[in-house]
């Protein structure tokens, strides 16, 4: 059912904005170009397709590969951190657990490290298998200069200089969308990870009634604070 | 859950120093004069950028000079298109029109089988019924926000944005079926789903607006606003307590995580309520100046257009607050509006995303037109209480102010001008720009049509409502919002729909004390009732301050002491900030009110 409400939604609500749908008041007729489908815009400002190497070694491009008609989850972190980067690690990891087998087949999540430098794809390789993080979850590096415009674009710096550059007050904030639809926010790192996931299926339609399928394994205890498994179903 | 680092708690340390370093030059009472002599102040009224002294210091600089879509949100150099200021009038939104009946009629219990969305029973369908219906549609509409830019397409409410003004008055119940008729391709930002919040009726839960009573496409649901005064229930039976009485409310989408997206694409409008006293026409009751003629509602709103193509553009990348380099009112840039020689109601409202404003009225000469404040977040004060000294507002905040304009001449020009400086979404610098040096909003143009005034002169010191009084409180709560990583947390808990934080015990009074993280500036909005201010920094607050509010503003470290008494109604309700960049990003608790209630947010350690 998911896949099929996917699709659905995907071939319904990607109608290109066509030229001139953007209504004119005669007096602008000549100022302005013919407006470029807003999902070409946001594709320019904010997905840049710069090329990244996952942690299997492979070269993807950020935004054809990556982003381009899926539902995704973003988050900026690096293997050597010792602030924020480990609980939001261990909590994305219950949210994978409480999304399944559908993380890695319609919803894709990606973390990108913050210090490409060190962060090579053998090191996070090795970060995936040490914290046993399961399949469909990718792990990505890059050129120093292009993950930092990747970083900057998506929402992930600071207003202020100077806490922009202190990485140990990166942010643990995530960043969800479904980038055919065009709908994108965010929701914090350390959230209760049931929370965290009816955030994410929201992202299937306002419409969508979804109970995700039972993860895989279910976290252990209720360190979450919450853990329901069921996702109201919203109208 | 990690604590706050031990760096920001120096910072903090820091910032405490600085706010009672700044209070003790207020407290001290030091003169302009012996402050410019002191070094502290510049002759052009700045605080000196000192540590200990401003807080903000450290990061002043660069801060207002970036790219709109980069996520800063900057103001420095203007990206939209250039549009000549005041060429078109102000549009008045159309006054909702009734419908004789709904099909199918409304229901207590969710009609779920029809296609309503609704979760919850009505609390006060059938003891409150309902004596007007309106039918409302969000849908698509082509609207023109400047004759010099393209038409845009925003989400409206039946086809205007602002969508249509209900004129309600009190003792008289409605029924609004909200349908949700939004189109599937957003244009590049806003989520088809909504819930709207009536802000800030004395409403139940279930037709409040709470950020997770939201619906998709082809939903519909029906909020029933009693029009009722607080107390009708409980503490000042049957009617309730006319110093609880309401003015100027505003209804915006309130949907989890995208209200921002959604209220910038034109989801919002005004509600005004009306009584015996308020009553539209100024020959009775308190003879404010007649609707609508001489009452006019303004939405403000600074927005952010594509250089390109001309098109409403929102940020998609910002965490931190939206400004915009476009100022409109009542969805138009910089309109004009014509004004005979007489006084008139303006009711203000910041409808945001992010902005604060300190509003002046500037005449030609560049100097202050002063003018009457008489109501707070909706609410009359005791008295009015005239400014010269600009009127702050943040997002969500409604003022109503007196304008006289009697003694200009046929012709002359002022304009509503914004002077507080703000360069990110993080808050005001708190610098005053000079007269004519702000953003410009609109333009009044005085005509010489003749004119009568049977309105009441705010220089008589008429008469509004007492501060209701106060009963014992039954809790004191105490909330510090915080910014941790980048997420935002209140007594360092992060958000979530289903976490019930506290339980407020209906019909009894607490008093809740609001204190402000370093760095940032927040406009904090509680649901449902209004609030009395009882202390700010340990200050008595202004006479504009003092009466009822539902927003209060919480500049960097503020403490802020607000007294509540719940009542009538039960069910969820959020708290949150109204930078609705930051409220989208998490800043934001569910408090619930049931018959029982809870202790808990209550450990007021902190702040000793």
């Amino acid at each position: 059912m998911p896949d099929v409400n996917r699709r659905k939604l995907l071939a319904t609500a990607v109608a290109p904005l066509a030229a001139g749908m953007v209504g004119r008041a005669a007096s602008s007729d000549d100022k302005f170009k013919v407006a470029e489908s807003s999902r070409a815009k946001l594709q320019k400002r904010y997905f840049p397709n710069f090329e990244l190497t996952t942690h299997e070694g492979k070269k993807v491009r950020f935004y054809e590969d990556l982003i381009k008609d899926k539902i995704v989850v973003i988050n900026f972190m690096y293997v050597k951190c010792e602030g924020v980067c480990m609980p939001v690690t261990m909590n994305l990891k219950r949210v994978q657990n409480l999304l399944g087998r559908r993380i890695g087949r319609d919803i894709f999540m990606y973390s990108i490290t913050l210090k490409p430098e060190e962060d090579t794809p053998t090191a996070l390789k090795r970060y995936v298998h040490a914290h046993k993080i399961q399949p469909g979850w990718t792990f990505l590096t890059g050129k120093p200069e292009e993950i930092n415009t990747l970083r900057r674009s998506l929402g992930f710096k600071d207003a202020k200089a100077k806490l922009d550059k202190d990485l140990t007050n990166h942010t643990g904030m995530v960043k969800y969308g479904n980038e055919a639809r065009q709908w994108w926010a965010m929701f914090p790192g350390e959230a209760n990870a049931p929370w965290i996931v009816e955030c994410i299926l929201w992202m299937e339609g306002p419409n969508a009634e979804t109970i995700p399928e039972a993860g895989q394994s279910q976290p252990k205890g209720n360190d979450s604070g919450h853990n329901h498994s069921k996702v109201r179903n919203k109208g | 859950m990690a604590n706050i680092s031990k760096r920001n708690r120096r910072r903090e340390r820091e910032i405490k120093n600085a706010a009672k370093n700044r209070r003790e030059i207020i407290a001290a009472r030091l003169s302009r004069r012996d402050m410019i002599k002191a070094g502290l102040l510049t002759s052009a009224g700045y605080l000196i950028h000192k540590n200990g002294l401003s807080a903000r210091a450290q990061f002043s600089g660069s801060d207002c000079d970036r790219r709109w879509w980069d996520g800063s949100g900057g103001n420095g150099t203007p990206v939209s298109p250039p549009t000549t200021p005041f060429v078109e009038p102000l549009p008045i939104p159309p006054i909702a029109q009734t419908v004789p009946a709904l099909s199918p009629a409304p229901t207590v219990a969710p009609n779920t089988a029809a296609g309503e969305a609704r979760t919850r029973n009505h609390q006060a369908l059938t003891t409150l019924a309902p004596v007007k219906f309106y039918e409302v549609h969000q849908r698509e509409q082509l609207i023109s926000m400047h004759p010099e830019l393209p038409l845009q397409r925003l989400w409206t409410f039946n086809g205007t944005a602002p969508g249509q003004t209900y004129v309600a008055r009190y003792g008289e119940p409605i029924l609004v079926r909200n349908f949700n008729d939004l189109p599937n391709d957003n244009g590049g930002f806003g989520l088809q789903s909504v819930s709207t919040h009536l802000h800030n009726g004395h409403t139940p839960s279930e037709s409040d607006g709470f950020p997770c009573d939201f619906f998709g496409q082809t939903k519909w649901y029906d909020q029933h606003y009693p029009n009722v005064l607080a107390g009708f229930a409980s503490s000042h039976p049957p009617l309730g307590d006319i110093n609880e009485s309401m003015s100027t409310l505003w209804y915006h989408d309130h949907r989890v995580d995208f209200t921002a997206q959604n209220v910038y694409k034109g989801l919002a409008g005004f509600y005004l309520l009306f009584n015996q006293f308020d009553t539209g026409d100024e020959t009775t009751g308190f003879r404010l100046p007649s609707f609508p003629n001489f009452d006019i509602p303004m939405m403000f709103n600074d927005k952010n257009f594509d250089p390109d193509d001309g098109s409403l553009a929102f940020d998609l990348a910002n965490r931190d607050g939206i400004l915009g380099d476009k100022f409109l009112v009542n969805g138009k840039i910089q309109p004009f509006f014509e004004v005979k020689r007489r006084r008139y109601r303006f009711r203000w409202l910041n409808a945001g995303p992010s902005r604060f404003y300190r509003m002046y009225l500037t005449k030609s000469n560049l100097t202050n037109h002063p003018f009457w404040v008489i109501s707070n977040d909706g609410n009359l004060l005791l008295h009015p209480v005239q400014t010269t000294t600009g009127l702050m507002m943040g997002v969500a905040e409604r003022m109503d102010v007196i304008v006289d304009f009697s003694s200009f001449a046929a012709g002359s020009i002022i304009h509503i001008e914004n002077r507080l400086e703000q360069c990110d979404g993080a808050g005001p610098t708190n610098n005053i720009l000079a007269a004519g040096q702000g953003n410009k909003m609109l333009q009044f143009r005085v005509v010489s049509d003749p004119v009568t005034d049977n309105s009441v002169d705010p220089a008589t010191n008429p008469t509004f409502y007492q501060v209701p009084t106060r009963v014992t409180e039954r809790i004191r709560r105490c909330f510090k919002f915080d910014r941790r990583n980048g997420q935002w947390v209140i007594n360092d808990k992060l958000f979530d729909c289903n976490d019930v934080r506290f339980r407020v015990k209906r019909n009894t009074a607490e008093i809740w004390e609001l204190d402000g993280g370093f760095d940032w500036s927040h406009p904090v909005h509680v649901h449902f009732e209004e609030h009395q201010v009882l202390k700010r920094n340990g200050q008595t607050p202004t006479l504009i301050e003092r009466g009822r509010k539902d927003v209060i503003r919480l500049g960097e470290n503020d403490d802020v002491e607000i007294y509540f008494r719940f009542r009538d109604f039960v069910g969820r309700y959020p708290m949150h900030c109204h930078n609705t960049i930051h409220e989208d990003h998490a800043m934001m608790l569910r408090f619930d009110i049931d018959d029982v209630g809870n202790n808990n947010e209550n450990d007021c350690g902190f702040r000793r």
